[in-house]
């Protein structure tokens, strides 16, 4: 038993914006080991310059994302290569975002409509001012060289 | 299931921030008003509860529900935690319901919160977008105003919706909200202040969306033994509904309209629905609850509607799921002054078409002008719904202007993500 025991002392101190109430900064991150399990083949297509969806083996209904069953019937999906050029479905412009993308703005979201697939992709459009996008405007996929393994590996511009 | 009243609520005043107040003592004031307001009722009474809270990251707190109900000294009776983004205080709610339904509890509290201050405002927009998918949505530019902008782009293109008439309910919530002194920021508005304000995502400027906010709500709902046993002037729920979609909005099919029973099929027959213009989940809500509730013809048999005005848009877009108004003519609505209430003066012009009955939409301020704390905003709005069908609005918000003559029924509209969660629940005078 020691009656003298101390905590040794650090020269950590704590940032402080206030003191009536007390607010302190608190830091937080963290690193995940994250899987994308069975849409796995759809970053790798990226890497390979490929847009791959999925087709129902049922009942043949075609999303233009990875699904790995059929969101109608419930079926396995199988993978396709989808076209890469399509139309601009729907578009905005941000001028803010998430803190992540603020250094990013502005940006222009498009959802992009393909020939004969039943649903949208979400991509970036790039290459057009925010007053030349247009609905129903045609635009072709492109790929970054370097691949991040991320659904942003693929961007579309005026085709 | 047995009918369920709801017999009290309390509200926080909605705010930037509260940095005075934790989410244990904001839930402990809004607690203690509702608990005040039915001098009969005390904790003794109380079952259990059901909380509502969005996000982990903002409180930086995993079960903080658990420490809610330990400040209020509910402990050790049950409760559990709901969570369901945006539409989160109308999933509390619609579980509190089925816990007095179903004969669990004979009084259960409802109670929700959010603090938003406790990081910047870019960070909870980053906070707010990890509720769409992570791996193919957040990335590529995650940003909820920025999904919303695209979806009314598609409305505006497929039925001539405007930015002006977007514009027009952002003058209408702000000036309801005068009224309202819980409201984050009330204020008047004029469709040229609302276009010409900082843009954040085409066609939405700042104006067209809500605040980020600190507050709390808290509803209590009661089996029909209880009302009589407190002596309250209860308010029935005599419908709830909830409905959902696709994650990503990019999933959404081109289909059919899912029809209410004052329509019909050849109303739409070339529209391809719900697409990213139209919340399918909404709709199947509004179905549900007008189903249970006998509602068959909801612009003329509803009173009043709170809904989840997120954004200007996503407030015309939801008239039409409700069936209000048919697919596609919530811009009309907006101009023939239907959502608006008769006695306020808002310094429009309206068309004066009389296709529609009036029928007062967030006649409170809603999330454009009350704030939009997400795991109280759904609790937020059965309180005022609550309080309008008592006739009690001048008592609680000591100003009775807001007080719509003879509310006999109303609708309350909760949504979360893209529109992935949604809730619709009737009150009615109980």
């Amino acid at each position: 038993m020691d009656r003298n025991a101390k905590l040794p002392e650090t020269e950590e101190g704590t940032i402080l914006f206030n003191v009536n109430p007390i607010i302190v900064k608190h830091h937080y991150e963290i690193d995940y080991l994250h899987s994308y399990a069975q849409d796995s083949p759809f970053f790798a297509g990226l890497a390979g310059k490929k847009l791959l969806g999925s087709r129902c083996t049922a009942c043949g209904c075609s999303y233009a994302t990875p699904r790995g069953h059929c969101m109608e019937c419930g079926a396995a999906t199988e993978w396709f290569e989808l076209p890469q050029q399509g139309r601009v479905h729907t578009y905005t412009t941000c001028h803010f975002g998430g803190e992540a993308f603020l250094k990013e703005t502005p940006f222009t979201l498009v959802l992009v409509e393909f020939d004969d697939v039943d649903t949208l992709f979400l991509s970036r459009l790039v290459g057009a001012e925010p007053d030349e996008v247009t609905i129903g405007m045609p635009v072709q996929a492109r790929f970054l060289r370097n691949c991040k393994f991320k659904p942003t590996d693929v961007y579309f511009v005026p085709a | 299931m047995r009918p369920v009243y709801m017999i009290s609520g309390g509200i926080t005043k909605f705010a930037k921030a509260h940095p005075d107040k934790d989410f244990r003592l904001m839930v402990k004031e809004a607690f203690d008003y509702a608990l005040a307001d039915v001098p009969a009722l005390t904790r003794k009474e109380i079952d259990g509860s059901v909380c509502s809270y969005f996000s982990d990251h903002f409180t930086r707190q995993l079960k903080a529900g658990a420490m809610v109900q330990d400040y209020l000294g509910l402990c050790p009776k049950p409760s559990r935690r709901i969570e369901g983004g945006g539409a989160t205080g109308g999933l509390c709610l619609q579980s509190a319901w089925e816990a007095v339904a179903s004969g669990r509890m004979e009084v259960c509290l409802a109670m929700g919160f959010e603090t938003m201050s406790r990081v910047n405002t870019w960070k909870g927009n980053e906070f707010i977008a990890l509720a769409s998918d992570t791996n193919f949505d957040y990335p590529v530019g995650g940003f909820y105003t920025g999904y919303y902008a695209m979806m009314v782009r598609r409305h505006m293109h497929e039925f001539g919706t405007t930015a002006e008439q977007m514009a027009k309910v952002a003058v209408k919530n702000h000036a309801n909200a005068l009224h309202n002194p819980y409201a984050q920021s009330p204020g008047v508005l004029t469709i040229e202040e609302v276009r010409s304000s900082p843009m954040v995502a085409t066609p939405l400027t700042i104006r067209d969306c809500c605040q980020m906010s600190d507050g709390a709500a808290v509803a209590i709902l009661a089996s029909e033994a209880m009302v009589a046993r407190l002596g309250v002037r209860p308010v029935l729920v005599s419908g709830v509904g909830c409905g959902t979609d696709a994650m990503r909005m990019a999933d959404r099919p081109h289909g059919k309209v899912v029809l209410l029973p004052h329509e019909s099929e050849v109303d739409y027959a070339e529209l391809k629905y719900p697409g990213v213009h139209s919340f399918r989940g909404g709709r199947m809500a509004a179905k549900l609850a007008y189903r249970m509730a006998g509602v068959t013809d909801p612009g003329k048999e509803l009173d009043f509607v709170e809904l989840h005005d997120a954004y200007t848009s996503s407030e015309i877009q939801t008239y039409e799921d409700l069936g209000l108004c048919r697919y596609g003519d919530g811009g009309s609505f907006v101009d023939a002054g239907a959502p608006f209430l008769a006695n306020i003066e808002y310094g429009l012009r309206f068309s004066g078409s009389s296709r529609w009955p009036r029928i007062p939409v967030n006649p409170s301020g809603g999330l454009l002008a009350c704030g939009h704390p997400v795991g109280a905003t759904g609790l937020m709005q059965a309180v005022f719904a609550f309080w309008q069908l008592q006739e009690t609005i001048g008592k609680h918000l000591g100003d009775a202007t807001l007080q719509i003559p003879d509310a006999r029924r109303g609708l309350i509209h909760s949504h979360a993500g893209t529109g992935t969660y949604i809730t619709v629940s009737i009150l009615e005078r109980g």
